[in-house]
């Protein structure tokens, strides 16, 4: 999955820089993982976009749930 | 689960307990599967399974005297199925090598004497075990008595062909032997067992002792004489009338008792079920057609291979499963309880790391008890799976996910933001104690409040209130600890009051208080009713105005009372009642019970959704989440309450529709803000900062969220946190803000826009993923 789109779409309002692709970690039950996704590292702000959290991500969530 | 309760489990789903047919059967062949096969047109299957079980299939196919049939299932409805014809033509139609799988050679010498059906089916079976079987017959051919049966049945060509068999088996026959004294004590000397056909030895001089028939007296289970060493079986002619099947079985018999010789175990153990036994399958015949018998066109030759296929269609493939033809949980996984059982035991036990397959599993099941009611043998999924989920909290295996919404929603009843305990107004004793529940005051706050006015004006001694929730969330995730800390906060509240009655508006709380609350004595609101008359408010509609279908709770199934008391109740109020088939005793869950709703989201939707396609009437709810849950999905249905203490006179309750989860917060709050304000005392509410903000949102978006579990309050904690910190993205398109905030276990983010003063809230979704952090 590319995000380079959203990153595009988006900036921070914090500091008002522009969002890079960026390796993001991730960690639930017994799990690591890591995207990239678009994020302001100077912020530590991140984007995870409605699609990864509803598709990929919650499709993670049930297998760890069942382990 | 330990090995001894699954056991114990497993015994109580008969599923897999063998149909009538193959239980009658002497020899359990298969005949469902048998006969499945012939339906799917596979002959060459066919044979295989009438093979697998039946020494000669050539032989027996066409002999056998069929006492399966009178024990079929579909005997009332058409008559049995014609399984002895549909062996023949199997047998007749079969031309593929006929194959007997030997298992390897075992050293021990066996002697077979008379080579009846009982003899030549002994040697059979122990060529087949791998013995080495030597067969001695009096006469000039194997088969005794089988070449006196008529040509037609029983070709002499097929015959003759079939016994060749045991040759190929590489059976050491011997023909004209004088089977006297002397040689029977010789082969006992030579051999390491006998057996004896009794059709060969009728009457007979061997030292042995006879029965009543002049047959070799024989102990029936295991075939074993009087003689170490020594089995004997046959001679079903002089007993009575030659049976082939049960021929076949006394040959069969001494055959297995040497095997178990050989092997040093006992001859008795376990055998009880050998031969024709009775079964416990249970099969329903209803909504079966009475399909007759298909009658051969030419009755000398039999079925053709078309007739065949339609007598084969005629079989019930018997099997139990009745309640996975109700359960929608039960039938997803695609199996059965005693396999569930089984699953359960073994996700229990998987070794770290491993993946569990059934924790997703045991958490879905509604508990609504509806199996146990359909059961024959009363299996309860429901205290097997809220055993089970126990057990997974015992581990530290229960994912915090399942139940952590619900639990959340139950520890807001609990908290100072709902619960709540106070007398009647202006009384200075209780003797009642009124429990709305909850849910209730969630869905119907108005009507809870006045359904409190109204036990007021009709009962005497004082009636105070009890806002709280009576724990079902916690006992359906199986914590013990927050439920009994539930029940121990209302009974010290009911001990305040001076130990009151219970009356309450819900039938969960009903049941839970019934159970684990006795002392309090609880009544239902229903039955208080009945008892203390209608209130005057209500609208009696005029006859035929006004059809409702009742969705019974799965909490009423044993209710019958309660159940009937509802429908007086409609009655007087002028409705007219159109039962659903799953009702009284059978009600199914609208997905809240048992917690499915937050394990298993899916699930409860597709529960309540195919719930709604039992009638087109409104329904009619007794219970909160019954109404909420079939609002959702778009149901017309109203809640009894909305009747009893209409809120907005003339109102069509039914058409109200969904509520959110926040609504049913605002709800509870609202209830105990206006008993407080009754009393005097009343306060000003002391909000958070963040609660002050003012939301906007389409009806589409609130209901978006709504099903994601995304409460209002969290949206604003999400942009008071961005807001204030700053800590928000751009669209650099629409403007739109975008921010995140991870309160607990939920990461929640919400697109908005500034409003005037407050926000409008365009989205909003939710992970359980947490942010760790950005590489740097
Ligand atoms: S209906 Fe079919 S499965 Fe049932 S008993 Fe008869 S033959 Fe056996
Ligand atoms: S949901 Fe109800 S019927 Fe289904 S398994 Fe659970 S208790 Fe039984
Ligand atoms: S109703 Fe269900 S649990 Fe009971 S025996 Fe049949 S299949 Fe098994
Ligand atoms: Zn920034």
């Amino acid at each position: 999955m590319n995000f380079s789109q959203e990153a595009e779409a988006w900036t921070c309002a914090s500091c008002g820089g522009k969002l890079q692709l960026t390796k993001v970690f991730f960690s639930y039950e017994k799990g690591n993982f890591e995207v990239d996704l678009p994020a302001c590292p100077a912020c530590d702000l991140v984007l995870v976009p409605e699609s990864l959290a509803l598709g990929r991500m919650a499709e993670a969530e049930r297998i760890l749930e069942d382990k | 689960m330990e090995k001894n309760e699954l056991i114990a489990w497993e015994n109580k789903c008969i599923q897999e307990e063998s149909p009538e047919c193959t239980s009658a059967c002497p020899l359990h062949v298969d005949a469902r599967l048998f006969l499945k096969e012939i339906r799917k047109g596979d002959w060459d299957a066919a044979y295989k399974v009438l093979n697998k079980t039946m020494p000669f299939p050539g032989i027996l196919g066409r002999i056998c005297d069929h006492p399966c049939e009178e024990r079929c299932k579909r005997g009332p409805v058409g008559g049995p199925l014609a399984i002895g014809s549909l062996e023949r033509l199997c047998v007749e139609k079969f031309a593929g090598k006929k194959r007997v799988q030997l298992l390897p050679r075992k050293n021990h010498r066996i002697a077979v004497l008379g080579a009846g059906l009982a003899g030549v089916t002994a040697a059979w079976d122990l060529l087949k075990k791998g013995f080495v079987v030597s067969v001695f017959e009096s006469g000039e051919r194997l088969g005794g008595p089988l070449w006196d049966l008529p040509e037609r049945i029983l070709p002499r060509e097929i015959l003759a062909e079939e016994l060749l068999v045991l040759e190929s088996m590489m059976a050491d026959i011997h023909l004209g032997v004088r089977l006297d004294k002397a040689f029977f004590e010789q082969v006992c000397e030579e051999y390491a067992a006998v057996i004896l056909d009794r059709d060969s030895f009728h009457g007979c001089a061997l030292p042995l002792e006879l029965d009543g028939d002049g047959l070799i007296a024989v102990t029936p289970s295991t075939g074993a004489t009087g003689r170490d060493g020594v089995f004997a079986g046959g001679g079903t002619r002089f007993r009575g009338g030659f049976s082939p099947v049960m021929e076949t079985l006394e040959g069969r018999k001494p055959a297995l008792s040497i095997e178990r010789l050989m092997q040093k175990v006992g001859l008795e153990f376990g055998r009880e079920n050998e031969g024709p036994c009775s079964s416990r399958l249970f099969t329903s015949l209803e909504g079966i057609d009475p399909l007759p018998r298909v009658v051969p066109a030419d009755s000398v030759k039999g079925y053709s291979e078309e007739e065949a296929h339609m007598e084969a269609k005629r079989c019930i493939q018997c099997e139990c499963r009745e309640c996975v033809k109700k359960c929608l949980f039960l039938e997803r996984y695609k199996a059965y309880p005693k396999k569930y059982a089984r699953e359960i035991f073994n996700n229990e036990r998987i070794l770290l790391g491993a993946a569990h397959q059934y924790n997703v599993f045991t958490n879905s099941c509604s508990t609504c008890g509806l199996c146990e009611t359909i059961c024959p043998n009363d299996f309860s999924m429901a205290d097997m799976c809220l055993e089970a989920r126990r057990t997974l909290l015992k581990q530290k295996i229960m994912p915090a996910s399942f139940h952590e919404f619900a639990l959340d929603d139950m520890a807001f009843s609990n908290s100072d933001l709902f619960s709540l305990c106070r007398r009647e107004p202006g009384k200075s004793e209780s003797a009642w104690l009124y429990f709305p529940s909850c849910q209730l005051c969630g869905s119907a706050p108005g009507e809870v409040l006045s359904s409190y006015h109204y036990l007021r004006e009709k009962l005497t001694g004082g009636v105070g209130i009890l806002l709280h929730c009576c724990g079902a969330p916690a006992f359906w995730a199986g914590r013990e600890d927050l439920f009994s800390q539930a029940l121990n906060e209302i009974r010290g509240c009911w001990e305040k009051m001076g130990k009151p009655r219970i009356i309450t508006a819900c039938t969960t709380c009903l049941n839970m208080f019934q159970e684990h609350l006795p002392e309090t004595e609880p009544v239902s609101l229903w039955s208080t009713i009945l008892d203390a008359g209608l209130p005057v408010s209500v609208r009696v509609s005029g006859a035929g105005e006004v059809t409702v279908s009742v969705v019974d709770p799965c909490a009423s199934r044993q209710k019958q009372e309660e159940q009937q008391g509802i429908r007086r109740i409609l009655e007087s109020l002028g409705m007219g009642i159109e039962e659903l088939p799953l009702s009284g005793e059978k009600p199914e869950c609208c997905g809240y019970g048992g917690l499915m709703y937050n394990a298993n989201p899916t699930l409860a939707r597709d529960v309540v959704a195919r719930r709604t396609t039992a009638s087109d009437n409104d329904y009619l709810a007794y219970c909160a989440m019954c109404r909420d849950n079939f609002a959702f999905v778009g149901k017309r249905i109203s809640h009894i309450i909305e009747h009893l203490f209409p809120v907005v006179a003339g109102a069509d309750p039914a058409a109200r529709g969904w509520i959110s989860w926040s609504e049913r917060r605002d709800g509870r709050v609202r209830v105990k803000e206006s008993v407080l304000a009754e009393l005097g005392e009343g306060k000003e509410p002391q909000l958070e900062h963040y609660e002050k903000l003012a939301l906007v949102m389409s009806p589409e978006v609130r209901k978006r969220v709504d099903e994601r579990r995304i409460l209002e309050e969290d949206i604003r904690k999400v942009i008071l946190h961005a807001e204030s910190s700053g800590m928000r993205m751009q669209c650099s398109e629409s403007g739109n803000f975008l921010a995140y905030l991870q309160p607990a276990n939920v990461t929640f983010w919400v697109e908005y826009q500034l409003e005037g003063d407050g926000f409008t809230v365009l989205n909003a979704y939710c992970h359980r993923m947490k942010i760790v952090g950005i590489k740097k």
